[in-house]
């Protein structure tokens, strides 16, 4: 059995980030482009706990995601609010149709 | 103390003050007391140094010198301006340039105490009387400037300086008498005093660069030396006659002189202590004083001008003093008088007498207004009291008995006039017998017209006597003829009583003869001999055989000519000064004077206690009604009460159409060049407004466009990329990480 090392952390966190930014790229429904911009913020979650564990830097990886955690709660909170507001105003929540500030 | 001493006193005394000006005016507000004890505690200290030059220059050897009239007078001068070329003066050569210095003598010693005294006194009756006032620092302040400028004319040894001095008297009298210049009035009567005075200055400025002109020097040893020496200006007696006059004229306006008299009646709007200070002691005795120090050079022409203006003044002023009802006009009345009285004898070449009368009615004079003002404080105090604000604080019909109610400022203001009216044992009495001697012994050597001289003066010795003892009486006898106010009436507080109590002391015999019947024996009279005329024969010609002409006069005396010369001490030269002869026609002059000391003494006295007896006979006694009098007299009392229609007169005569002429001119003026200048002002901005509105049109404008144009154009370019799709713009972001990995990889 292998042992799990630092490259197979990175290498989920990797997969993890592109996973995201194809949700991002792809999706036209802003819930789902959130949920991509979890996973980016996840993806670096795991890199830095991974660091943390594996580069000896003790707790300043752990406090880091905590910080990232709540700041994406925080993200989300008002990032879903917006888009509650987006989907009263012109009924949809897909991006590409709310184009107002478009010329 | 050497004479170097003495005028380094000399200079720490003219400088106190304005140390005391620029101190109050600059932290008035803030100093403890706001600076009224600071201004008072220097002045007292300028007093004592002042005492200390006094008796440092009595015990200097007795010289020529220290009399100040001779040609080589104890002095310090400064080089000024040096114009860098010569001018000659009667064959001689010199350098033209300007000095200014400072002199000692028995003449500047005195009138040093004169001053700082009074100052100083007039400086502690203010603490009281100015009390509460809400420009009180300030008040001291213009105290110490008028204070300065009038130790200024005092010391100097020069016109220049004389006349420099002469006009920052007149600026801090229009300061001070029109300190209350919220109310109409005084501000009127400081710009009357001020005008008033720059006519009289206008001839004397005249006079002095008649002078000037023809020696090219402005100091008093310099000139006599010329005159002594026979050098006329322009080589005629008449230019020497007319320069004296003219610097009279400087003495008629700040002395108050017929006919520039009126502004001094009218500056008793100020102030009282300033009536006290600027218009009986200091600033109307400018006038003598500087009839005085160029007593020397006054031809008999001027002299006979002088003393026909002093005998109209004492005149005129006495008869108007006599029907006034306000406390304070009389005595502004009788300054005038004695001044007329003082520049009379100065005129008749009593100098002794004049400078005599001069110090003795600083103290007296004071003393009456000090004592007015403390009446007036009285009296404004109980009109307080009683809600009172019409009833006139200075009338003394209002007043009466108030020698109950106020028993130091009555006593003072009895011994004043007791001085004034020329009753023996008191000062008055000296000097003014002094001059009536002097006015005697002129109108019997020159006889015909001259006599009219003495008869005015026994005249107006006798006014003086009823118009000063009627102020008493109606003042501080009988019965209040207004209970209500009397009721609140009481003494001054100390810092009033202190100065009038003094200046009261000092009217007594005592401090200048010790003889109360005989002027001449005392240490004044005997310290201060005429200095001898420099004029020679222009001088006065007596009618009376003894003037064999003096042809032997004008010795050498041109020594004080080196110029450049820092300092001519007299001790080393005195023998030199003695240059100057004895005049014939003044030594008989002397001779007639001492003859007539008696006869005059016994008429003025007799003329002074009739007066008094009339005064009491008509308003204790109540033996003659003044109403009637009046009203029976009605054309001659309105003519008086109306102070002669002078102020009239001039108004219809100088004032209206002066200011009719001046408006029209102004007129002129402000049409062609004021306006013209605004009109010129206004073409030259539409021109450059013109200029640069194209400048803006097309500069300024084509600038902001032109940015403008490029922004858009830019935009417009832009403005392909904004899609509006997430998407895309994700797509762009992405791109440009990937970009910036490869350039930071």
């Amino acid at each position: 059995m292998m042992e799990i090392g630092l490259p197979h952390y990175l290498v989920v966190s990797a997969v993890l980030f592109c996973l995201g930014i194809l949700a991002l790229a792809t999706r036209r429904n802003a819930v789902l482009m959130l949920m991509g911009i979890e996973f980016i913020l996840n993806s670096a979650n795991l890199n830095l706990l991974a660091f943390s564990r594996y580069q000896g830097l003790n707790l300043e990886g752990h406090v880091f995601a905590l910080f990232v955690i709540i700041l994406a709660a925080a993200e989300a909170a008002v990032a879903l609010a917006i888009v509650l507001h987006v989907y009263r105003m012109n009924n949809t929540v897909d991006a590409d149709r709310i184009a107002s500030l478009k010329e | 103390m050497t004479a170097d001493t003495l005028l380094t006193l000399v200079l720490i005394i003219l400088f106190m003050p304005l140390f005391s000006f620029a101190l109050l005016l600059g932290f008035g507000k803030r100093l403890p007391r706001k600076g009224d004890a600071i201004a008072t505690g220097l002045m007292f200290l300028n007093l004592g140094l002042a005492l200390a030059v006094l008796f440092g220059v009595y015990a200097l050897p007795d010289t020529p010198a220290i009399h100040g009239f001779a040609l080589t007078p104890i002095q310090m001068n400064f080089q000024w301006i040096d114009f860098h070329t010569t001018i000659s003066v009667f064959g001689n050569t010199i350098p033209l340039q300007i000095e200014l210095g400072i002199m000692i003598d028995r003449l500047v010693a005195i009138m040093l105490v004169v001053v700082t005294l009074i100052t100083a006194l007039v400086h502690l009756f203010s603490i009281g009387y100015m009390h509460g006032d809400p420009k009180y620092h300030r008040f001291f302040a213009y105290l110490g400037i008028f204070a300065f400028s009038m130790l200024g004319i005092v010391i100097t040894n020069n016109l220049l300086m004389m006349y420099a001095a002469w006009e920052l008297v007149g600026l801090s009298s229009y300061l001070l008498i029109g300190f209350w210049y919220e109310k109409p009035r005084p501000g009127y009567a400081a710009t009357k005093a001020f005008l008033m005075n720059r006519v009289g200055d206008i001839g004397m400025w005249t006079g002095i660069m008649i002078l000037f002109t023809s020696y090219g020097t402005f100091r008093f040893d310099q000139i006599f030396a010329h005159i002594a020496a026979g050098h006329l200006p322009f080589g005629s007696e008449a230019w020497l006659t007319a320069a004296g006059i003219l610097i009279f004229m400087g003495a008629i306006g700040k002395s108050a002189q017929f006919p520039l008299h009126t502004w001094l009646p009218d500056a008793m709007e100020g102030p009282t202590p300033v009536s006290a200070l600027i218009h009986a002691a200091t600033m109307v005795a400018a006038g003598v004083y500087l009839v005085a120090r160029t007593f020397p050079m006054m031809s008999g022409g001027a002299l006979i001008v002088i003393a026909s203006i002093g005998t109209i003044t004492a005149f005129v002023a006495a008869t108007i003093a006599i029907v006034q009802n306000d406390i304070k006009k009389v005595l502004a009345y009788s300054t005038v008088s004695q001044l007329g009285y003082m520049v009379l004898a100065l005129g008749v070449g009593a100098f002794t007498a004049g400078f005599f009368h001069l110090v003795t009615h600083a103290m007296f004079k004071a003393c009456l207004f000090l004592g007015s003002g403390s009446v007036i404080h009285a009296m404004h105090h109980g009109l307080h009291k009683i809600h009172d604000h019409d009833t006139d604080p200075q009338d003394v019909r209002n007043m009466g008995g108030l020698a109950k109610k106020m028993p130091v400022t009555f006593a003072t203001f009895l011994i004043a006039t007791l001085a004034i009216s020329g009753v023996p044992l008191f000062s008055g009495f000296l000097s003014k017998d002094e001059i009536l001697a002097g006015a005697w012994a002129f109108g019997g050597l020159r006889g015909e017209l001259a006599v009219i001289v003495p008869w005015v003066g026994f005249f107006v010795a006798a006014l003086t006597a009823f118009y000063m003892f009627r102020v008493v009486i109606l003042t501080f006898f009988g019965e209040s003829k207004r209970p209500d106010i009397f009721e609140h009436v009481h003494e001054s507080p100390m810092t009033m009583k202190i100065p009038i109590i003094v200046l009261a002391t000092l009217s007594i015999f005592i401090f200048f003869s010790f003889n109360p019947f005989s002027g001449p024996s005392g240490w004044f009279v005997k310290s201060l001999p005429a200095p001898a005329t420099v004029t020679g024969e222009h001088w006065y010609q007596f009618a009376h055989g003894e003037q064999a002409h003096g042809e032997a006069t004008h010795a050498e005396g041109m020594h004080g000519e080196s110029a450049g010369e820092e300092s001519t001490h007299g001790e080393s030269t005195a023998d030199e000064a003695v240059a100057v002869t004895a005049n014939p026609a003044q030594e008989a002059f002397e001779h007639a004077v001492h003859e007539s000391h008696i006869p005059a003494m016994i008429t003025s006295l007799l003329l002074a206690l009739s007066g008094i007896a009339l005064a009491f006979a008509v308003y204790r006694r109540k033996m003659i009604d003044p109403d009637k009098v009046a009203e029976k007299t009605g054309p001659l009392y309105r003519f008086l009460l109306n102070k002669w229609y002078f102020d009239e007169i001039y108004e219809l005569w100088v004032v209206v159409p002066g200011v009719h002429l001046i408006s029209r001119m102004m007129r002129w003026i402000d049409t062609n060049i004021v306006d013209g200048a605004v009109n010129g002002v206004a073409s030259i901005t539409t021109w450059q407004s013109r200029i640069s509105g194209l400048f803006d049109k097309w500069v300024v404008d084509g600038a902001v466009n032109g940015a403008a144009y490029v922004v858009g154009f830019f935009g417009i370019l832009f403005r392909k990329t904004q899609t509006g799709k997430i998407q895309a713009y994700i797509a762009f972001l992405l791109a440009g990480v990937v970009v910036l990995f490869y350039v930071f990889r």
